[in-house]
């Protein structure tokens, strides 16, 4: 370290300028994780591809969760930690509208005799958009009573404000007479079929029988989630670039006061964005439940973290980029889980978080700050 | 020494031994407190602590940090088995890995920070590769030097009287508890500390989370069989007495007293009133921010310590990431940036929440508790968003500071405003 004194030799200052040590650090953390991939594909390429598929059927849950986080961020400034609880609702909501009132056959009911896909087909969609709608009043409500008159307030005001209504969704559903404090095993809208993907071609794999080796099973549970998701995402793109609502929304995020100016109902903007982020968080809560059949009161906080993990991690604002955020958190969560141990994958998506804004401060998809630094 | 003894300091010392006195005497005789209401004082005054540590992050320095329940979680553990192994066993082994690695460590951060801060164009992203490797290094050499040093120390601690050689282990564990929790929070925060306010905020939760998962893998994982994972850690020695929280509170709010009032509170907080204008008056703004992170970190390792010898019990749930939302809430409650507000506010959270309810309550409530509470935080942040004591001091603890920011409209609300006046 006397080198420092008297004369700085050139390597020295050559690592010190480009910031060696540092951009060395992650290097190895990065090979490391690559390493640890390859090593886990080497071992078994049928496995580690059916947790990939596994991976993307969780993905594409948070990333219709992460929306919402993403757009009310964008525009508001505020985590809303009552995102997660909403989707908790959702799921709940379409437990009764399954296991109570069967709305998931209403079709065959009504008409006798219509193909049974069908009835289904239109069931399930009755159901989440059921959802989708208690969740959206539910949310439209949350914003005018507890964040509305706070606009003004301090944001760590919003934000406890955002932690109490998250508590008072979670504890008020654990009442008895409202959902329930205990588990509720959650009825699946359709049947699972699985298709088993050998290199032989695809067949039906008949419940019961075990799937041969080197195979990787296909569920529709994975088909639906992730077109169900996919064509939510469409017509979410489809509002926010191409319609008058949507033009508003992103001016709102990039200046509200300008955009308020321009004569912009900021306040309608900011409900329309809570309804719209929440009706996709109710959805997500359907699928969430028919891949995974359980509800709880709290099952909402943890998807909802990883959901605005994943959101930040595709840059806060951007729409590919919760995406594609939610896709790395998925299969960050479902890899770490089938290759490191099941407990740590919460610490892989955090560490994952922390390492990605290190290099890419404002997410992978996020504009360069404009605010101060 | 003292320049003079002015009135304040009679006023908050005199208090504060009056109440230690009072509290002191109700439970030597057992009168109105009780075992139960003795606990729940100890644990307000160990509450206290902890979000003292945070207000000191969030409410004076601006950081938003949920990170606090995690160190305050390292704490507790640390000390917890420092003192299990000698409670249980007669082994020093803990105190002496723990206590070298975290000397060792300490004395090297500060040497690098000295010979790092003299290297100009470092990133931080560097600087912490160097102090995680030098932490590395140290880390295992103290784990072997301190099984060597466990069987000499271990001899001349068992030479002294039980108790004397009980509350020795215990102080020495808890305070370096204290320091590892502060030490983890500067390896921590150095990278952390770079990302903006809310992204700062999530990772911090993060490291919450995942000081949860390995305290609830603590036995597999980790290795620390007597902790015993999510089942919960059992055998600790209950020696909290009133007498340490309360001594352990007293200092905590007298030197953030001090350090507030000095040249450095008064950076901290301008780097909470505005970072560009702060550096432009030449306050290292990197440097005050992971200062603070690390003493606050430094009080919630404390508070852990102190809170593990409470109940004798430890349990990961209680430092579930839902309840880091609680030093949070005291601390809004209470005001950010009033050292009064945090206290009271601890204690009221302790007695209330703690204590009345769970008493007063019929059974069927326990229920309705965490609706209420949600409930009563709303009304309060809609009706009186600066907390209870906004930025309300005791004498003792007051100084002449610029008071919080309050959110000017902007100018173009301004005039919308008035247009919209005029329009109607």
């Amino acid at each position: 370290m006397n080198a420092t004194k008297t004369q700085t030799p050139a390597l020295f200052t050559t690592i010190i300028q480009k910031r060696l040590l540092g951009k060395g650090f992650l290097v190895v953390v990065a090979l490391l994780a690559l390493w640890k991939l390859t090593a886990s594909f080497m071992a078994g390429p049928t496995v580690f591809l059916q947790q990939v598929i596994n991976g993307f059927q969780l993905g594409f849950v948070y990333a219709l969760i992460a929306l919402g986080y993403t757009m009310v961020y964008g525009i508001v400034r505020l985590i809303n930690f009552a995102h997660g609880d909403v989707f908790m609702v959702g799921a709940f909501v379409s437990y009764y509208a399954i296991a109570r009132l069967e709305l998931n056959t209403w079709p065959a009911r009504v008409i006798p005799g219509l193909p049974n896909w069908l009835s289904l087909g239109i069931g399930v969609i009755t159901v989440i958009l059921i959802s989708m709608v208690v969740c959206a009043f539910l949310a439209f409500t949350i914003e005018r009573i507890a964040y509305k008159p706070l606009r003004d307030a301090p944001r760590i005001s919003a934000l406890i404000t955002a932690i109490g209504v998250s508590f008072f969704l979670e504890y008020f559903g654990a009442l008895p007479f409202v959902f329930t404090p205990n588990f509720v095993t959650y009825v699946r809208p359709f049947q699972v079929v699985n298709w088993v993907i050998t290199p032989q071609g695809v067949s039906p794999l008949a419940p019961g029988q075990a799937p041969p080796d080197n195979s990787v099973i296909f569920s529709n549970i994975s088909l639906v989630i992730i077109v169900t998701s996919l064509l939510l995402l469409m017509v979410l793109n489809y509002i926010v670039q191409r319609t008058r609502i949507g033009k508003a929304m992103r001016a709102s995020a990039y200046d509200k006061p300008t955009a308020r100016l321009m004569g912009i109902n900021v306040d309608g903007v900011i409900s329309v964005t809570f309804a719209i982020g929440a009706s996709l968080a109710g959805a997500a809560g359907v699928l969430y439940a028919t891949a995974f059949p359980q509800v709880y009161f709290v099952m909402g906080i943890i998807p909802g973290l990883k959901a605005f993990v994943a959101a930040v991690l595709g840059g806060i604002g951007s729409i590919p980029g919760a995406l594609v955020g939610a896709l790395i958190m998925g299969e960050a969560e479902v890899l770490s889980a089938a290759y490191i141990s099941t407990p740590m994958r919460d610490a892989v998506a955090f560490s994952i978080l922390v390492l990605v804004l290190l290099v890419r401060p404002t997410g992978i998809f996020g504009e360069p700050s404009r605010e101060k630094a | 020494m003292f320049k003079k003894i002015s009135r304040e300091h009679v006023i908050f010392f005199g208090g504060a031994l009056v109440v230690f006195l009072l509290i002191q005497l109700g439970i030597s005789l057992g009168i109105v407190i009780n075992d139960f209401w003795s606990t729940i004082l100890r644990i307000g005054a160990v509450m206290a602590i902890v979000s003292l540590g945070l207000n000191l992050i969030y409410g004076f320095n601006g950081q938003f940090s949920l990170g606090q329940w995690g160190f305050y979680a390292l704490g507790a553990y640390t000390a917890a088995d420092i003192t299990y192994r000698w409670y249980n066993d007669q082994s020093a082994l803990g105190l002496t890995i723990v206590f070298l690695g975290v000397i060792m460590v300490g004395v090297a951060i500060l040497y690098l920070r000295t010979v790092l801060s003299r290297i100009r164009g470092l990133d931080a992203l560097s600087a912490f590769t160097v102090y995680f490797a030098a932490t590395l290094i140290l880390g295992i050499v103290a784990f072997y030097a301190g099984r060597a040093l466990d069987a000499p120390v271990s001899s001349i601690l068992i030479t002294l009287p039980d108790a004397v050689s009980m509350q020795i282990v215990f102080i020495l564990a808890v305070l370096v508890a204290a320091l590892f929790a502060a030490e983890v929070s500067f390896l921590f925060g150095l990278p952390v500390l770079m990302l903006g306010s809310d992204y700062f905020g999530i990772a911090t939760l993060g490291f919450t989370i995942i000081v949860k998962v390995l305290l609830d893998n603590s036995d597999t994982m980790l290795g620390f069989e007597e902790m015993k994972g999510a089942r919960g850690m059992i055998g600790i020695p209950k020696i909290t007495s009133w007498f340490w929280v309360f001594l352990a509170l007293i200092l905590v709010v007298v030197i953030m007293r001090n350090l507030l009032h000095s040249s450095y509170g008064r950076a901290i907080i301008a780097v909470r009133e505005d970072e560009i204008a702060a550096k432009a008056m030449g306050v290292d703004v990197a440097e005050y921010k992971i200062l603070t992170f690390v003493i606050g970190s430094l009080f919630a390792g404390l508070a852990g310590g102190l809170y593990a010898h409470i109940n004798g019990f430890l349990h990961p749930n209680t430092f579930n990431f839902i309840k880091s939302f609680d030093p949070m809430i005291i601390i809004v409650l209470g005001g950010l940036g009033s050292m009064t507000g945090t206290l009271a506010a601890s204690f009221t959270w302790a007695i209330l929440l703690e204590g009345v309810l769970r008493l007063v309550l019929p059974q069927g409530f326990e229920l309705w508790r965490y609706v209420v509470y949600p409930l009563i935080l709303l009304l309060i942040m809609l009706l009186r968003p600066k907390g209870i004591f906004g930025d309300y001091e005791m004498p003792y603890l007051r100084q002449l500071l610029p008071p919080l920011r309050k959110k000017e409209p902007e100018p173009v609300e301004q005039a919308q405003s008035k247009l919209s006046e005029a329009a109607q």
